[in-house]
């Protein structure tokens, strides 16, 4: 019971005394281990003692004549390294259980003193539940234990702010899709799709357009050859966008941590958006340049 | 239950067949436990979580976020959005297909009558139209938002790819629909769109010959495009949406990992 607080044994004896009825002061003292004090007489009295005549106890030596199992604790421990005090209660439990008179030989050394002076009592076989005083250098271990300060689960991440999806997080998206919905109903009941002449083959009109999202590089067409404004490029770009979280290895996401990656991307997505506003409406026919409030706009949408 | 002269009132009977009709097998059998539209739900933590985790929305939503994720500002709701005009386009082309032969002067002629002939007609094909310019554009947006985000980043680096590969199949869904109208415009911009993909070496002329079925653009495209937009596309982009989504969920969330 080394090392064990105080106020924790205290408690456990304050405990143990209102179940079994008996004073606290005295099973503190059993305990710690020390003598119990001079009222402890009562208890031995209280229980059948099997007694073994207390004054046969100390002798170091055991009785060969017990016949029944007696045996030297103390030689045992020091041959196996099992602590005494584990040896007797082995015993004890093998003697209860087989029915068999306890016989100790070997009382431990230390003990002997303190059970000496008491009146007899403070003997195993009087009081069984008592454990015997520990001797000096043997360490025991209890299951039990004092945890100190500091959790025993690991927590890896701090606990975040968090709100519920419902109804935060839906109701936003809610507004948001009624909003959508209701801006593209009134934007097309005002605007109509384009439909122009039936597709006739042998009528190019003047100037021909790719779809809006492809103006960028028809608009770059003027510049290259088709091999490089037409494959080249789309195909560097889709395979530059797809490797980026390859290439960008910097694992910051805070803007003034990663000022180049923002800065590449930002210069390609500008370029390509001036490109795309310039292929629309500053081409007129022949897809030569033109200004829009010129020339008019050469843009179907 | 009684107002007074011993009747029972028009209220109380709406309301008792309404508690009757939500304890009923069938709506029980409907709303799983924890729906708001069951009987007896209330508004507590508990059953805010039941919502999410007893709905079909627990494939794309957790039951929590972070609180900066549902700011506005943050998400600006562009990838939701852009799944959204999808199912808008879906519902709105299926509404068009009624409507619409992929034959050379009949795809024309249908849709000049949508916008005689067919209730909602006009309507519906400008949604159609304008939705899927939008879906481009918040298809994109959301990509440039994602990468000033830096959302990217490990764990999410594969994720990003799928979205790539979804901006691709947004602008072919949108492509090979501007083709269908059969006008002008629509022959014209997909002859200059597709001459470009013809330029690509070795495989160049196979792969144009392969998708407007011949050397140029003839009716039999019309077909072949009709029918990649209708039903090719969209099935392999769905099938990139669930990876989507799926992995949005598995790699943090929404706003994710910050």
């Amino acid at each position: 019971m080394a090392g064990l607080p105080d106020h924790l044994l205290r408690r456990s004896a304050e405990a143990r005394a209102k179940a079994e009825g008996r004073d606290v002061e005295e099973i503190l003292a059993e305990m710690k281990g020390e003598a119990p004090p001079a009222k402890a007489e009562a208890a031995p009295a209280a229980e059948p003692a099997p007694a073994p005549p207390a004054e046969s106890t100390p002798p170091p030596v055991a009785p060969p004549a017990s016949g029944n199992g007696a045996r030297n604790l103390e030689a045992e421990s020091a041959d196996t390294g099992v602590p005494v005090p584990l040896l007797q209660r082995a015993m004890e439990a093998r003697a209860k259980k087989e029915g068999r008179e306890l016989v100790t030989a070997g009382a431990p050394a230390a003990a002997a003193p303190a059970t000496a002076e008491a009146p007899a009592s403070a003997a195993p076989a009087a009081a069984p539940a008592a454990p015997p005083a520990i001797p000096e250098g043997v360490t025991t271990q209890r299951l039990l234990t004092v945890v100190k300060a500091g959790a025993i689960q690991q927590v890896k991440t701090s606990p975040t702010d968090k709100v519920s999806v419902w109804p935060h997080l839906l109701a936003i998206e809610f507004v948001a899709l009624m909003a959508v919905t209701a801006f593209l109903i009134i934007f097309s009941v005002f605007v109509d799709a384009p439909l122009l002449e039936f597709a006739n083959f042998n009528e190019q009109p003047n100037p021909s357009k790719a779809p809006w999202y492809f103006l960028g590089l028809q608009e770059l067409l003027s510049y290259f050859d088709p091999q490089v404004a037409g494959v080249l490029i789309p195909t560097l770009g889709a395979v530059g966008l797809a490797i980026i979280p390859y290439v960008d290895k910097n694992p910051a996401v805070k803007p003034a941590d990663r000022k180049l990656a923002i800065m590449i991307f930002s210069f390609f997505l500008f370029a390509s958006a001036i490109l795309t506003i310039y292929g629309s409406f500053f081409r007129g026919p022949g897809f030569n340049f033109s200004f829009p409030w010129v020339d008019g706009i050469f843009f179907d949408f | 239950m009684a107002n007074g002269n011993g009747k029972v009132g028009l209220k109380e009977r709406l309301s008792q067949a309404g508690d009757h009709i939500r304890t009923s097998q069938v709506w029980t059998s409907i709303f799983r436990p924890g729906s708001p539209f069951r009987h007896g739900y209330t508004d507590s933590p508990r059953n805010r979580s039941y919502v999410i985790m007893n709905n079909v929305l627990y494939h794309l939503h957790p039951v929590k976020v972070k609180r900066h994720a549902v700011r506005l500002s943050y998400t600006l709701c562009l990838g939701g959005l852009s799944f959204f005009l999808f199912i808008l386009l879906t519902i709105t082309g299926i509404f068009l297909m009624f409507y619409y032969r992929p034959t050379s002067p009949q795809a024309y002629l249908d849709i000049q009558a949508l916008s005689t002939d067919v209730a909602f007609g006009q309507l519906v094909r400008n949604m159609h139209r304008w939705g899927a310019h939008l879906m481009v554009l918040t298809v994109f947006l959301h990509m440039a938002r994602v990468f000033y985000h830096g959302a990217y980043k490990p764990p999410r680096e594969f994720n990003w790819v799928v979205g790539i590969v979804l901006l691709l199949l947004t602008l072919l869904l949108s492509f090979t629909g501007y083709l269908l109208p059969w006008d002008q415009l629509a022959l014209w911009a997909v002859t200059v769109g597709s001459n470009m993909g013809a330029y690509a070496p070795v495989i160049g002329d196979q792969v144009s010959f392969a998708l407007i079925g011949g050397v140029q653009i003839t009716p039999d495209t019309l077909l072949r495009w009709y029918v990649l937009h209708v039903l090719f596309l969209p099935f392999i982009i769905v099938v990139f949406m669930a990876v989507h989504f799926w992995r949005v969920r598995k790699d943090g969330g929404i706003s994710g990992p910050l």
